[in-house]
């Protein structure tokens, strides 16, 4: 990745970073720490390789992007609104009645969501189902499915594995964001999920495991996804919940889901009224 | 004697028909591709064809992605596996997800038999009915089903269908139509209603022939679609009737008699009683013994028309 490219996708992901933490901060509380962990995966996505047009989020051929975990609905929405898919005003909808902007992933009511999640494990599948039909139809778009580690505790994500394994869906990468904890505590100290890049391998498909926050690592696991004929992957990514705000990081497993003051979000956001 | 096929065989005729015009038209099995005889469907469209093992969660989630895309998904398996083991997926990826797949089980309530507790569902109609928007329907023979297909493919939204696997009682002549919307007044009464569905219609009318040797006259209405429920034709009936007998191969508990009782609690409240599973779990057995342990025989029907009919008076 040339220079210029990274500088740009930081700037992105600083962006998204600040418009999510505007977000969840003008509402008081929300998912964070498991938000800020994907915005690095959702810029290399959004900003570098996924094929998807704001003007047009409803073609066919696009490119898919599944948030199975689905509370990380704010980092997916941020992504969105700078990309431009709905007006950046509506961030200040989040969970407010009638909003288009539910904490959990809502695909009847924001404009860019490709699938609903919010009941663990089963974004996954329907990912997995999106696959099976580009190839019916013999169509060439990708299907990006991003799952948590502590959502992998859920048994139908390792069907939904064992099929995208066997049926060799090289049109799908399944990411992990791998930050290692869950509401209770920390994944291996309640049932751990690793090796998940072993386990995969086993489930007939191709593992890749990198830092989650290195954009060029991203995209380098991404191409060699695209480049992959008869696997389909799955990008193990280590990242750090609350990764980039550092009092999120602070938090522990208690960042799962806070209280953000109006001090605190204005400052991290660089905005002292509006 | 018309050459009565099973249901199973007209609906993998209906979905190979129907696929013939609509590319769309998929199916998806959980491994029993051989008990649903969906085979044919396979060798003719192998690439619109998905087998998932047994995963019913994934199968579900699966079809909602696909849905996504456009297909239009016929999944099916045993009614219990079919609904109650992956009764979230379908809440959350097919129905609040507003995505268009068909769901087949089958082996309904006591028609399941042989394999006993674990495989004979007298709740699936009760939770499916209680998912928003889901469409309810048991189709009563060869002839409903093979109308009821290109509709129930036509209608953009999720279906539960309950079906018998095998052969069943033929009600109705081939060739008949009928709308998914509307219930199916099979006889004229004055005296009491009969609302049925499945298996029960065949009874409900042994029942309405020995009423009918007593001078007692039953109309006999065939309710399947459970939901959305024919609301006009029921009300209207029991304004006449002013009675009424429930007949289902289900558990009585959020089934057809609470789906009756709550269009006539609203509109037309009237004494009603209810041949059903009384909150009782299945048990392996044939149809004879299963019909007689869970109080589901015509003589079952008369015997609640009769009580009826003096809570009437």
């Amino acid at each position: 990745m040339d220079k210029q490219k990274l500088e740009f996708l930081n700037a992105k992901s600083d962006e998204i970073r600040k418009i999510l933490i505007e977000m969840i901060g003008r509402l008081g509380v929300g998912h964070v720490g498991g938000s800020l962990s994907a915005v690095d995966l959702l810029t290399v996505l959004y900003y570098d390789l996924a094929k998807v047009d704001p003007k047009n989020p409803k073609d066919p051929d696009r490119d898919r992007i599944v948030m199975s975990k689905g509370h990380a609905g704010p980092a997916l929405y941020a992504a969105l609104a700078s990309k431009g898919y709905f007006p950046m005003e509506e961030i200040k909808t989040l969970n407010q009645a009638g909003t288009n902007l539910p904490s959990h992933c809502d695909m009847n009511k924001t404009v860019g969501v490709d699938m609903t999640a919010g009941s663990l494990g089963q974004g996954i599948s329907a990912a997995v189902g999106m696959a099976l039909a580009g190839k019916m139809d013999k169509k060439d778009y990708r299907v990006y499915a991003i799952i948590g580690d502590g959502e992998s505790q859920e048994g139908q994500v390792w069907e939904a594995i064992m099929l995208a394994g066997n049926k060799r869906l090289n049109n799908l990468t399944i990411f992990l964001d791998n930050n290692k904890m869950q509401i209770d505590d920390y994944v291996d100290n309640i049932n751990s999920v690793e090796p998940f890049d072993k386990k995969c391998e086993a489930f007939n498909m191709q593992a890749i495991r990198v830092n989650g926050h290195d954009k060029e690592a991203l995209e380098n696991a991404i191409l060699q996804a695209h480049k992959t004929t008869d696997k389909c992957t799955c990008i193990v990514m280590d990242t750090i919940k609350g990764y980039g705000v550092p009092w999120a990081v602070s938090k522990g497993v208690g960042s799962h889901s806070f209280s953000i003051s109006e001090k605190e979000w204005r400052e991290f956001c660089n905005k002292e009224n509006d | 004697m018309q050459d009565i096929k099973e249901l199973r065989e007209i609906y993998c005729d209906s979905l190979l028909q129907m696929a013939e015009t609509n590319k769309n038209i998929v199916v998806i099995e959980a491994d029993l591709t051989n008990c649903i005889k969906t085979g044919r469907f396979k060798a003719a469209y192998p690439d619109r064809f998905i087998n998932v093992g047994i995963a019913e969660a994934n199968m579900i989630g699966v079809c909602a992605g696909l849905a996504t895309c456009g297909k239009v998904p016929f999944c099916s398996s045993f009614a219990p596996f079919a609904t109650r083991r992956c009764y979230d997926q379908i809440f959350i990826s097919v129905a609040y997800s507003k995505q268009n797949v068909k769901i087949v089980g089958t082996d309904p309530g006591i028609t399941a038999e042989l394999n006993g507790g674990t495989h004979m569902p007298f709740e699936d109609m009760g939770i499916m009915r209680n998912i928003p928007n889901m469409v309810c329907i048991e189709p009563t023979d060869a002839s409903m089903l093979k109308s009821l297909m290109p509709q129930i493919a036509a209608y953009n939204g999720p279906v539960y269908l309950r079906i018998m696997r095998k052969k069943c009682e033929q009600i109705y002549g081939d060739g008949a139509e009928f709308d998914m919307f509307k219930a199916f007044t099979l006889r004229q009464g004055s005296d009491l209603t009969i609302f049925a569905s499945g298996i029960m219609v065949s009874r409900a009318l042994e029942a309405a022939d020995k009423l009918k040797s007593e001078g007692i006259y039953a109309e006999v209405i065939n309710v399947y679609t459970w939901k959305p429920i024919d609301e006009e034709t029921i009300v209207k009936s029991v304004a006449k009737t002013g009675a009424c007998v429930v007949a289902e191969n289900h558990n009585v508990h959020n089934g057809l008699f609470g789906a009756v009782s709550e269009v006539l609690a609203q509109n037309c409240p009237v004494p009603a009683e209810s041949v059903s599973v009384k909150d009782q779990f299945g048990e392996v057995g044939k149809i004879p013994y299963l019909e007689e342990k869970f109080a589901l025989r015509s003589n079952d029907i008369y015997d609640a028309a009769i009580k009826v009919l003096k809570r009437k008076k």
